[in-house]
């Protein structure tokens, strides 16, 4: 790093803006990210929306086109509302993992703002989502668009062909089932969404190609079983157990038409597209936080930015990285940019200024120098729950003042299992890991059977953990939805892990779906 | 880097979920409407704003753990005085997970806002007007024009001449008319042989062909009847899409405020519903005591008459305004009565038969609204309390579905008796002259 002792020109003498100034500032933001921190990042885009574009882009996951459905109109009211009421402000912006990637900026924002935005957007999360192992694994940066256009026409496609109802309760059922749709596991390819759509079309040329009306008065042979397939076979025929249950249904529901297995399709493509931003909120929003930081203050080092941009943008920084305390009512859980970004901050002090207590933490990285390496390595191999439970310091938890209480219904009080002392420093950290664990935050759920033999019912289980029961009435409602889409009764078992005992059964017969 | 310009993208991408969610929760929203149209007052009723529905019917289920029962663990940032081993008496009301609730989840209802238009569609659902207006537009007596084609007749004034060039060139161009430059030439080329005077024979040769050409240019003419084309009209029936509301009230002392209130919502539900229905509506002010007179809507409402009350008044009144202003042909007439049921006994054999021989065949709809205080105790049998006019009216036979009358006591009764009113018909005729309330 070169030590500028010619100050450079201001970026902005004003705070309004216009697309010079936006050139100016990414300018900026790219030669301190790129080149003095060393950020891989995807092509940018930035595109600057209205108010009313940004509610739009809320309502639909954040992508700038997604198929219709009326949950996404019930969100977009929801959040109309609030803003309307001045309850909520708008996000400042929202980026897309795509290639290029995506960075909505809005209007009213001020050119520090923009400033901000952009060196949170286009860089941090840019960088995050290039290079995270999670994203590289279960997400097609470079085939996304092409594919939510396809599904949207698709969807579209299917309304007009079997009305708009048949459409929606199909959408109903795939959505009630959104976290049982996605593969936890490494596939053996990256996914690829650009064949998708053609895939999708050839099958679809072949089935027209290869109708025949003739066969249809054919008479149609009963199947003579060629004794009972035991049970292993079965299983493994099924791939069961199965615990992406939309894949299950795709796959193996005898019910439902073409389309209806390519909608499910669909659902479940997308909740896989969003699986690792679930699993990385901390990492995600750190890294973004720690590099608009870092380029923030570069630029007023450098003289970029005057003081009173400077303490604009301290201002948003600290509201972003706020942490109340747990007994303060504006309390709502961690916050993920507050913990992120002062564990990041930590791994930098940690690299350069290690204390003793550092060095026997953190052998590997303490005084080690480096800490933009250091850190990239960290954002490309980590997920929030090991990255917690590998880098989450002494020092950041007694500063936090974190302490872990247990709450065991056998009980009657509430008991302070660990504190930020010698004792509870290990103990804890676990413990705060895993709740950042989406396999343990989701209720474990698998399709464990069918009865081929006798009245075709799936059974599935819930291995329950720690006696926590799924919400009983929503679980009724999702499991109706499943009914409907295998076409016959489901049976869901709750099955308490240690002993095996059954807690709780919830069944659902199929209503026809509308086709 | 690349920076597009979104802003001026057309907005209201999201207009297709929008319309879906309301669908979805279309008899929802309706209650919702409903319910709150009663609270608002008659001047907002046309506006949107904000409703809300339970948050059960549109409720997205998901498998989710519940939030109560079983062990649960808690990381929590701030701690002041615990060590280790510490109890914490547990929360009331059941510790509130870490896990908040989830947006637009919980009990509580779910509150977004409605346009103006979604509003008002959703307000006025299923009312329609009574089934009058087609009647009127099929006998034809105002009938418009419309153009309808070509014909090869017609005035010279509608001579489409685009038409009967275009039909006259391609004639010329396939009869093969010389063309007056081609004539022109030969005559040149003529003009100068003979002035040389060496080549007579050639001359000769091209005066024949001169004298063909303009032989055949005769016979075959510029314009020819034939190639004739005038733009046709037709006439055809043309829907009245104008509405005028004569609202009709006894001011009289026996009115009070709070009849008059009644009354004043009742005109402005009408009002608003017309006004969703035609192009254009006029309003009529017509007060009466024993005289009556036109009046604006300031004066309609806020001023009190005294003097006895002889409804026939306020009909003539009203067939004047008609006569002068508003020819049944070219207005669709509705009007609306609200009184508290006085009128001089000799005066009503002249009402009922005023209204219903010369007013009701040039009305729409005529809906008499008899207002009554809001503590006057329940009738038992409603023929026993009836007022006179009520009782005029009601006598009033083969008075058809272009009449209707109803009571109203109290606030919340008049978007109930409205309803009925333009309730739209078709599961067997309603009882229609019921007392409502």
């Amino acid at each position: 790093m070169t030590m500028h002792l010619i100050p450079k020109p201001l970026l902005f003498h004003s705070n309004d803006w216009d697309f010079d100034t936006i050139r100016r500032i990414y300018d900026a933001c790219e030669r301190i990210g790129v080149g003095e921190l060393g950020l891989d990042v995807y092509p940018n885009q930035i595109e600057t929306i209205t108010a009313e574009q940004m509610l739009d882009a809320y309502s639909s996951s954040g992508m700038p086109l997604f198929y219709k459905h009326w949950s996404f109109g019930k969100h977009f009211a929801h959040h109309e509302a609030v803003y309307r009421r001045g309850y909520g402000d708008l996000a400042y912006e929202i980026v897309i993992n795509s290639n290029p990637c995506i960075s909505y900026i809005m209007e009213e924002n001020s050119a520090t703002m923009q400033t901000l935005v952009i060196a949170h957007a286009a860089f941090g999360h840019n960088h995050f989502f290039k290079n995270n192992y999670l994203f590289k694994q279960w997400t097609d940066a470079d085939g996304i668009l092409d594919y939510l256009d396809f599904a949207k026409t698709y969807i579209s496609d299917c309304e007009e062909r079997y009305g708009h109802l048949a459409v929606e309760r199909l959408l109903d059922a795939a959505h009630a089932l959104n976290s049982q749709a996605v593969h936890r596991y490494p596939r053996r390819s990256k996914p690829d969404l650009r064949s998708e759509e053609r895939r999708a079309n050839e099958r679809r040329a072949h089935d027209e190609q290869m109708f025949n009306d003739l066969w249809r008065t054919v008479p149609r042979t009963e199947k003579i079983r060629t004794g009972n397939l035991d049970e292993e076979r079965r299983r493994a025929l099924l791939q069961l157990p199965q615990e992406n249950v939309l894949y299950f249904l795709e796959k193996t529901a005898p019910k439902l038409a073409p389309w209806q297995r390519e909608i499910l399709r669909i659902v479940r493509n997308v909740a896989q597209y969003f699986y690792p931003q679930r699993q990385t909120k901390v990492m995600n929003e750190g890294c973004a936080t720690f590099v608009h930081y870092k380029i923030m203050n570069r630029l007023h080092e450098q003289g970029m930015l005057d003081d009173g941009s400077y303490f604009e943008f301290l201002k948003s920084h600290t509201n972003v990285t706020f942490q109340p305390k747990y007994d303060d009512p504006r309390y709502g859980g961690l916050n993920p940019y507050a913990i992120g970004f002062a564990m990041m901050t930590d791994i930098e002090r940690i690299c350069t200024e290690p204390t003793e207590e550092d060095r026997q933490w953190f052998p590997e990285i303490a005084g080690k120098g480096d800490p933009m390496g250091v850190l990239r390595d960290v954002w490309a191999n980590y997920r929030d729950e090991s990255f917690l439970l590998q880098f989450l310091s002494p020092k950041l938890m007694r500063e936090w003042r974190m302490f872990h209480v247990v709450d065991d219904p056998d009980r009657p009080d509430l008991r302070v299992d660990a504190i930020h002392d010698e004792r509870g420093y290990r103990r804890m950290r676990r413990a705060l890991a895993r709740q950042y664990d989406v396999a343990w935050i989701d209720p474990d759920i698998q399709v464990v059977d069918v009865d081929l033999a006798g009245d075709r019912r799936l059974i599935l289980h819930h291995n329950v953990v720690n006696k926590m029961l799924l919400e009983s009435e929503d679980a009724s409602r999702v499991l109706q939805h499943l009914a409907d889409l295998w076409g016959y009764d489901v049976l869901m078992k709750e099955i308490d892990a240690p002993t095996g005992m059954v807690l709780k059964e919830h069944r659902a017969s199929a209503q026809p779906i509308g086709r | 880097m690349h920076i597009v310009d979104r802003r001026l993208n057309p907005g209201g991408k999201s207009l297709g979920n929008r319309q879906r969610f309301l669908r979805r929760a279309q008899s929802l929203v309706r209650r919702a409407v409903r319910d709150q149209s009663r609270d608002r007052s008659i001047k907002d009723m046309g506006e949107g704003g904000e409703v809300s529905i339970p948050s059960d019917g549109v409720r997205e289920p998901s498998l989710r753990r519940s939030s109560a029962g079983g062990m649960r663990e808690h990381v929590l940032p701030g701690n002041k005085q615990f060590t280790e081993g510490d109890t914490i008496p547990r929360p009331q009301g059941g510790g509130g997970g870490s896990e908040g609730a989830e947006e637009g989840g919980g009990e509580d209802d779910f509150r977004f806002v409605l346009s103006q238009d979604e509003f008002l569609d959703l307000f006025l659902e299923d009312l329609e007007l009574p089934d009058l207006a087609k009647t009127r537009v099929e006998d034809l007596e105002n009938p418009a024009w419309r153009r309808a084609g070509y014909s090869t007749s017609g005035s010279p004034a509608n001579l489409s001449l685009t038409r009967t060039m275009r039909n006259s060139l391609s004639r010329r161009i396939a009869l093969n008319r010389p063309k007056s430059s081609e004539m022109k030439e030969l005559e040149e080329e003529i003009a100068l042989l003979e002035g040389r005077g060496d080549e007579p024979d050639r001359v000769a040769a091209l005066r024949v062909k001169l004298e063909g050409l303009e032989r055949r240019r005769k016979l075959i003419p510029f314009v020819d009847p034939i190639d004739l084309r005038y733009r046709q009209f037709a006439p055809y029936p043309k829907p009245v899409a104008q509405a005028v509301m004569i609202c009709l009230m006894d001011v009289s002392g026996s009115m009070t405020e709070h009849m008059k209130d009644l009354a004043k919502r009742f005109y402005a539900l009408l009002y608003i519903f017309l006004k969703r229905r035609y192009r254009h509506v006029e309003l009529v002010f017509i007060r009466h005591t024993h005289t009556a007179e036109e009046v604006d809507e300031d004066t309609f409402f806020h001023s009190t008459e005294t003097g006895g009350t002889v409804v026939s008044t306020a009909l003539v009144e009203m067939l004047k305004v008609l006569q002068e202003r508003y020819r049944p042909e070219d207005w669709n007439i509705y009007a609306a009565q609200a009184s508290d049921g006085d009128n001089a006994p000799n005066d009503n054999e002249r009402t009922v038969s005023l209204l219903q021989n010369q007013i009701l065949p040039m009305m729409q709809y005529f809906a008499y609204l008899e207002v009554k205080p809001e503590d006057e105790p329940l009738s038992l049998g409603l023929t026993s309390r009836a007022s006179d006019l009520w009782r005029a009216y009601e006598a009033m036979d083969d008075a058809g579905p272009r009449f209707a009358m109803r009571q109203v006591r109290h606030r919340r009764d008049i978007f109930p008796v409205f309803r009925e009113l333009f309730r739209r018909r078709g599961q067997g005729a309603e009882a229609e002259r019921v007392g409502a309330s």
